[in-house]
């Protein structure tokens, strides 16, 4: 449902062909539509008009670099600018101050934005990667259940906890957390608060004196992903009353456009440290901009968008070729469409080479002569046919045959080895049909679309229509001799080895 | 309302940038009017012309910055004169320049209005209410800032209802819906409130239906969502309102994979005084869904409550394994589940609408649930959910108690959203 911002852009700047300096107009127009970019990706609001503001100054009197189109370049300015906001001047993202054990760093955030999970991930990390021994304590005396958790996921871990005292408030926890962590040698200290509103006066207060008797060397504000235009008071409101040092962004893994990061980054100043991509405990992972960029901006959305629409395409055309294949139904557009498939997977010698036992082969067939060259030969030969001939090879006469080989610049005799190879595979088609081995059939199919994908080209050309009534053409044709052996060679190949 | 009263006041006492930023867009480039403005006599009706010049200017620069550089004008203001202040610091640079409104406006009205912007500004705000007070104080009636509706304007208005999650498109699409006939008008925030709350309302109308019960038996109500958006929470907040309406209510702990999601919904059933049925932490919960199912069939239960484990809407394994949990309960009732609940967190935002869209795609989800508006968020984006798919909102979950699930109602909701004062 969102628009790509390049493609939006795209719309914006289609009467825009002149080249040169982006003019203030240029820039005006295409700002407007970052700005519903921005807003639709839940960067907040006041963050999108101060982000707007920034870039149209950098952006009006930028030189267009020659063969990119305005709209692109104002994508890229504005893609750099997000970057340059999200990461900030601090350099190192994933590093926490955890100096002069024992170390404290205190959770806190909204209800519900995954505190626990990140306190846990966090305490896995620190004693993994950093060597740390790390003590963990729930200060959560709100939510059923919530100390217990923390508990399981320690011991999921290997991190301790702070054993569970009922009926204990917060700050009397935090206390006992601070000596215990004195007494048994750890180096950090984690304290896992409860869920609060922003505007929550009773619980921030309660946050507030938490702060202050562990006087914590890091406090992390963990925030949903998901989060839309309330990032800006939640991080106002946490920011000024507690004084955050970092931000962990969770469910990163969503497909939410993380405008939140945006948001919290630009009104707390303060570095997002780390992103959460999962449920499980080591899905936790340093903040990168330049990919939360290119999602803001739903550059990654169309990455994604294409591959998935090429992967239905091929899905649907083995699907249809397959049934085709099942009635024996096989003509030059097919044979057209796999010795193209054949090209792609590095020719022959490289579809030789891939096959086990056959490296030896892709030799001997090198020096035999069948090289990627006559793959292509016989491509032109098809693209010499009419969509009639091609649909329908049979009615070749002399007369077309002679059309043809002349169109490729070949000879008849190529045409007719040509005809002859697609007339067995034809037939080795039409036995597998019979012999009803959908499960080797499907198998075959799938490695010929298996990788690569087609080019859209030839999406076009393969017109249902025109197969189906080729098909019923084909159909009524009597059997052709038959070829026994190969047949648990890929279609593709099994012409081959035959005509050699 | 009291709920929706508590929720209107945490709106009032958080910043309410929709009511703030109202404010500031009728002030940059209204027009102070008396309150009883149209029934004014000319005479006041030109005095108040002659004051135009500290409005006029404002209004002038408000062509071209208005829309982006706005923001700071942003102080709460009320409509009563003391709010002015800002007009009249705005206009302040015009005024040096432009001495000449003050020699033509001699005639009989009270004139000195552009006097306190020229001088000294801080003095200014006192000044004035004193001024406007007196000037005003004649009919009592209130002095109004109203300002034409126009693009400038509506764009505004369209920013502010973004800033409350409704999204891009529901935004335009309100404000159309608003400028439709008024264009040109004079209106104040109130006007725009009533006018944005009643456009809202309207929306919000027809998806304001309470969780529908059947006379089935056990009625199964499944409970879907994203992490940590209060689906256990919820489900103890139901289970306690259907017990307290007599009916006999089963929880199924379903969330057989986050840490003590068990327990946590055990502490709820027992506020509740409802029986909950648990199976292991990483135990399948199609099994213990469908044997939940049997034991409320045999106990003959008015209601089966499934919680389920919080899942992204893009996790395919997840979105599958919940429809799982439906086909296996389908083998003992073919009907159920009869509601499948999306709870929804209010501080999300457009993420929503997908939220939404695959879950109804692959849960059959039947209403919704918001949850978390006691805090800062508004929950604007319901507004777009309703405009595009129409599903009925059950409830909505205002704090972290038991009885604090309220029944959704759209005029109050409306004027929480829009911070109109009802009645």
């Amino acid at each position: 449902m969102f628009e790509n911002l390049s493609e939006r852009l795209g719309g914006v700047f289609d009467r825009l062909t002149k080249q040169g300096a982006l003019s203030e107009e240029d820039v005006r127009t295409a700002l407007r539509e970052v700005r519903v970019a921005l807003l639709e990706a839940d960067v907040s609001l006041p963050v999108a008009r101060q982000f707007i503001k920034a870039v149209k100054k950098k952006a009006t009197g930028a030189a267009v670099t020659k063969s990119v189109t305005p709209g692109q370049q104002v994508v890229k300015i504005v893609h750099d600018e997000l970057i340059a906001v999200l990461a900030g001047e601090d350099g190192d993202p994933g590093k926490l101050k955890i100096d002069n054990p024992p170390a404290p760093i205190l959770m806190v955030g909204l209800q519900g934005g995954g505190k626990t999970t990140t306190t846990a991930k966090l305490a896995k990390r620190l004693r993994e990667r950093d060597g740390k021994k790390v003590l963990m304590a729930s200060l959560d005396v709100n939510r059923p259940a919530a100390m217990e958790q923390l508990a399981i996921l320690g011991q999921q871990i290997g991190v301790d906890t702070l054993p569970i005292v009922k009926g204990e408030d917060p700050v009397a926890i935090a206390k006992r957390a601070k000596t215990q962590a004195g007494l048994g040698g750890y180096d950090v200290y984690m304290l896992d608060t409860a869920g609060r509103l922003s505007i929550d006066e009773e619980l921030m207060a309660q946050v507030e004196a938490v702060r202050d008797v562990a006087n914590p060397r890091e406090t992390i504000l963990v925030v949903d992903g998901l989060t839309g235009q309330d990032a800006v008071h939640t991080a106002e409101n946490f920011d000024n009353r507690i004084g955050i040092s970092g931000v962990v962004l969770t469910r990163m893994d969503g497909d939410g456009r993380g405008g939140a990061a945006l948001s919290m980054r630009a009104i707390t100043g303060k570095p997002i440290k780390f992103v959460g991509l999962g449920e499980k405990m080591d899905a936790l992972e340093t903040f990168e901009p330049d990919r939360v960029a290119g999602r803001i901006l739903g550059m990654g959305d169309i990455v994604a968008l294409v591959e998935k629409a090429q992967a239905t395409l091929e899905a649907e055309q083995a699907e249809r070729m397959m049934k085709r294949f099942q009635k024996g139904q096989f003509n030059m557009n097919d044979l057209k469409m796999q010795l193209e498939q054949m090209m792609k997977m590095g020719g022959m010698e490289g579809m030789m080479q891939m096959m086990p036992g056959m490296g030896k082969m892709a030799k001997q067939v090198g020096e035999a002569g069948i090289d990627d060259g006559m793959l292509r030969q016989q491509i032109a030969l098809i693209q010499s046919m009419t969509k009639t001939e091609r649909a329908n090879p049979q009615i070749l006469q002399a007369s077309r045959k002679k059309r043809i080989a002349r169109g490729a610049g070949l000879e008849v005799s190529d045409l007719n080895k040509l005809l002859k190879m697609q007339r067995q595979m034809s037939d080795m088609m039409k036995k597998m049909g019979k012999m009803g081995k959908g499960g080797m059939m499907k198998q075959a199919m799938r490695g010929m679309f298996g990788k690569g994908g087609l080019p859209p080209e030839m999406a076009g050309q393969m017109d249902p229509k025109a197969l189906e009534a080729a098909a019923k053409q084909m159909g009524g044709k009597g059997g052709l001799p038959g070829m026994g052996g190969g047949a648990a060679l890929p279609p593709g190949l099994s012409g081959f080895g035959k005509k050699k | 309302m009291s709920f929706f009263g508590k929720l209107k006041n945490r709106l009032f006492k958080s910043s309410s940038k929709l009511d703030e930023g109202l404010d500031a867009i009728v002030q940059d480039g209204g027009t102070e009017e008396p309150g009883e403005a149209p029934v004014e006599p000319a005479a006041d009706a030109r005095p108040d012309r002659a004051a135009q010049p500290e409005p006029a200017p404002a209004a002038k620069p408000e062509s071209a910055p208005a829309p982006e550089t706005e923001p700071e004008p942003a102080p709460k203001a009320e409509p009563d004169p003391k709010a002015e202040p800002e007009p009249a610091q705005k206009a302040e640079p015009e005024p040096e320049t432009d001495p000449a409104p003050e020699p033509d406006p001699a005639p009989e009205g009270p004139k000195p209005l552009d006097m306190p912007a020229m001088e000294e500004a801080p003095a200014a705000p006192a000044a004035r209410g004193g001024l406007f007070g007196r000037l005003l104080g004649r009919g009592g009636g209130q002095a109004v800032m109203r300002r034409e509706l126009d693009d400038d304007m509506l764009e505004s208005l369209e920013e502010l209802l973004i800033a409350s999650d409704m999204g891009v498109d529901t935004a335009l699409r309100v404000t159309a819906n608003i400028a439709e006939g008024r264009f040109g008008k004079r209106l104040s925030v109130d006007e725009i409130k009533a006018l944005l709350a009643q456009e809202i309302a309207r929306i919000m109308e027809p998806v304001a239906r309470p969780l529908p019960l059947y006379p089935k038996k056990p009625q199964v109500v499944l409970v879907v969502g994203v992490n940590g958006s209060g689906k256990t929470t919820t489900i103890g907040k139901l289970a306690s309102q259907f017990r307290a309406a007599g009916k006999s209510v089963v929880i199924a702990a379903g969330d057989t994979f986050r840490a003590a999601a068990v327990e946590q919904l055990q502490v709820w059933g027992d506020r509740a005084g409802v029986p909950v049925l648990t199976a292991a932490q990483g135990s399948d919960p199609a099994s213990l869904a469908f044997d939940a199912l049997a034991k409320a069939q045999a106990d003959g239960a008015d209601l089966l409550m499934i919680d389920t484990a919080g899942r992204l809407q893009n996790r395919a394994d997840l979105m599958e394994e919940l429809a799982k949990i439906v086909r296996v309960i389908r083998k003992k009732d073919p009907d159920a589940p009869h509601n499948t609940l999306l709870v929804l967190d209010a501080t999300t935002g457009q993420n929503a609408l997908n939220q939404v869209e695959t879950f109804r795609k692959l849960a059959d989800v039947s209403g919704l649930v918001m949850t978390k508006l006691d805090g800062t968020a508004k929950g604007g984006v319901l507004v777009a959910l309703a405009d595009k798919f129409g599903l009925p909102i059950h409830a909505i979950g205002v704090g972290e108690q038991i009885d604090d699930l309220a029944p959704f109602d759209p005029e109050d909701f409306a004027a929480a959203l829009t911070g109109l004062d009802k009645g």
